[in-house]
């Protein structure tokens, strides 16, 4: 399967999900759909890596712990991330996310983003591999 | 919505009739034409809210509905403490308190048309706006507490405008019961560097002017004349507010099964209100109400000092505050008695009619003013609480057009800078630092706010009094 995000429709918000070979990556493409909610991902330079853990009782809010970490760290540094490395151990998450601080000039962003909801929160396996979705408000 | 589902109580007034898990019915106020153009999930997430404990009257949906999380955007719910009732963090929503300050001005279209070019570059270069954005303000640990009991009261104690503000500010501008103790440290750390800035997304500061005028005599109450220009502040609590939503719906998610909550949906999540994370929730929300109220009363100062520069005769009262994200205790009579119920209004403003006693003196008598924000193109409203609205949904209306295209859609439609140019063509001069922001926020991209404002007043939520529409806007 080739890994890959998207976003899909909510009325008011957007939904980010990402597709991928592993449980691991696709928390991975998810993390990438939610900076593209604000920037292009690949317009991200790699300049600093800020550790994340989670750990939650169940995939789904692991899924939505996760991205709400990633939110907060972006919140109070500032920053956007374009690269991130997600390691599960059952239900326990630790990742790096790789970005540097937010430039209006060159990032251009659209939105913030509020948090990460739990509507049409799902994370499953499909064929070939894995999905991890949610819905985020801006 | 399909209106097989429901049954038709009014021109404006359609119920979800009891069914299933169902504990009181659904009532939804809107014209045939809107129900038929909202969402399933509407309807889906109103049957749900009906079936949380202690709920009383029934679960009300404003004209300007959407799928919501939980709670559908534009939902009203009651709740009583005494019979098990709960309080939900879905229910009030990530940006608690958001809401709307119109600022009068006493200028008329001519002074800010000789101006305004210089006066929109003013705003957007005095007011924090969009992501990375940072305020003026720095609040260390005690301060920062001391501005989540405050609130809008802590902001002119500080200097940040008048004490007569206060008087047109929901709660007088100070949300009592605020428990800073409750607020993460999280939460804190992420509204460090935020006070006295906008945000993003749909939030944003507009010059107006007065278009039309549909009640003579609230409007003269209510110092709005055609031709006159007036500030329309939109936005809420911001970082902290985000946070304590975040935090608050994990832990009630959490802490269902042990309170013996069955939840249809995980985004309902709530506790009941008698319990310790029900009244931390309380707490630490009502710190967020306070939060946004001096956000906005900050905005104001800033807003102030541009006009004191640019147009110096300008004196700039507010008309009114008031929020459409929370969850407050109030009492209403039900059944001929006065209960204690904790309001939820989600996307949904209150409406007090004329005589509640918690309006100040000069507004008492023709009820609250109710800000209804539209889209930069298209026009805002300001409203007045009816009487009615108490029996038809403890006192509550819609609180603005909603979506009516997603941001993606959007952003595949049309460019920020054309957006920006058929504007400017009108007389509308947006100033923003994102054109994909402006572009996602596409005036065609929402709902047809006059639509949802006849419905309002039809439905005897609250009454037309005037409409504005902007002449400048400054977005995040």
């Amino acid at each position: 399967m080739h890994d890959h995000w998207e976003h899909y429709e909510h009325g008011a918000d957007i939904g980010v999900r990402g597709i991928a070979g592993s449980k691991a990556a696709a928390f991975e493409q998810a993390a990438l759909a939610l900076t593209a909610v604000i920037t292009e991902p690949q317009g991200v330079a790699a300049r600093e890596t800020v550790q994340i853990r989670c750990e939650a009782p169940d995939d789904e809010l692991l899924l939505a712990d996760w991205l709400n970490a990633l939110i907060y760290e972006m919140a109070v540094r500032r920053m956007l991330f374009g690269q991130f490395h997600v390691e599960l151990d059952g239900t326990r998450l630790t990742a790096q996310a790789v970005g540097e601080p937010a430039s209006v000039a060159r990032h251009h962003p659209a939105v913030e983003v509020k948090g990460a909801t739990y509507t049409t929160l799902r994370v499953a396996p499909v064929e070939g591999g894995w999905l991890a979705q949610t819905v985020v408000d801006v | 919505m399909d209106l097989n589902l429901l049954k038709q109580r009014d021109a404006c007034a359609w119920e979800i009739p009891v069914q299933g898990r169902m504990r009181v019915p659904g009532m939804i106020y809107a014209s045939q034409e809107l129900v038929q153009t909202m969402d399933h999930k509407v309807y889906e997430q109103t049957v749900n809210v009906a079936t949380l404990p202690g709920i009383v009257g029934a679960a009300y949906v404003m004209p300007d509905a959407h799928w919501g999380y939980g709670f559908p955007i534009g939902g009203v719910a009651a709740f009583d403490a005494e019979a098990g009732g709960v309080v939900s963090a879905g229910g009030v929503g990530f940006d608690v308190s958001c809401g709307v300050r119109c600022l009068l001005t006493g200028l008329r279209r001519a002074d800010i048309l000789a101006v305004q070019k210089l006066l929109a570059d003013a705003l957007f270069h005095r007011i924090p706006a969009g992501i990375g954005s940072t305020g003026a303000i720095r609040l260390n640990a005690e301060r920062m507490d001391a501005m989540l009991s405050g609130g809008a009261k802590w902001a002119v104690e500080h200097g940040w405008g008048t004490s007569a503000d206060l008087e047109r500010v929901e709660e007088h501008g100070q949300m009592l019961h605020a428990k800073p103790k409750f607020v993460s440290e999280q939460a804190k750390r992420r509204q460090r560097e935020e006070m006295g800035t906008l945000g993003s997304g749909n939030h944003y500061l507009e010059v107006q002017e007065v278009t039309a005028v549909y009640d003579e005599k609230i409007a003269t109450v209510y110092g709005l004349q055609q031709g006159d220009i007036a500030v329309m502040i939109h936005c809420g609590s911001r970082g902290l507010g985000h946070q304590i939503g975040t935090e608050f719906l994990r832990s009630m998610v959490a802490a269902a099964p042990g309170h013996g909550l069955v939840l249809p949906d995980r985004e309902l999540a709530c506790a009941p209100i008698h319990s310790e994370l029900g009244q931390e929730y309380l707490g630490a929300m009502r710190a967020a109400i306070n939060c946004a109220l001096a956000n906005r009363q900050i905005l104001t100062h800033l807003v102030r000092e541009v006009f004191a520069d640019v147009l110096p005769q300008a004196r700039l009262p507010v008309l009114y505050d008031v929020s459409h994200n929370t969850c407050k205790q109030e009492t209403h009579r039900v059944d001929g008695h006065e209960r204690e119920l904790y309001v939820h209004r989600k996307g949904a403003t209150r409406a007090w009619g004329p005589g509640h006693p918690g309006l100040p003196a000069a507004l008492r008598e023709a009820g609250q003013p109710v800000l209804i924000g539209g889209s930069m193109g298209t026009g805002s409203y300001v409203l007045a609480g009816t009487q009615a609205s108490e029996s038809l949904a403890w006192s509550s209306a819609c609180h603005g057009a909603g979506r009516a295209m997603s941001r993606n859609q959007a952003f595949k439609t049309w460019s920020g800078r054309a957006v920006i140019d058929q504007l400017a063509q009108r007389g509308i001069l947006i100033r923003s630092p994102s054109p994909r922001g402006i572009a996602e926020e596409a005036p065609e991209a929402y709902k047809d706010v006059n639509a949802v404002v006849d419905a309002a007043d039809s439905a005897g939520l609250a009454r037309k009094v005037a409409r504005l529409e902007p002449l400048i806007c400054v977005k995040g």
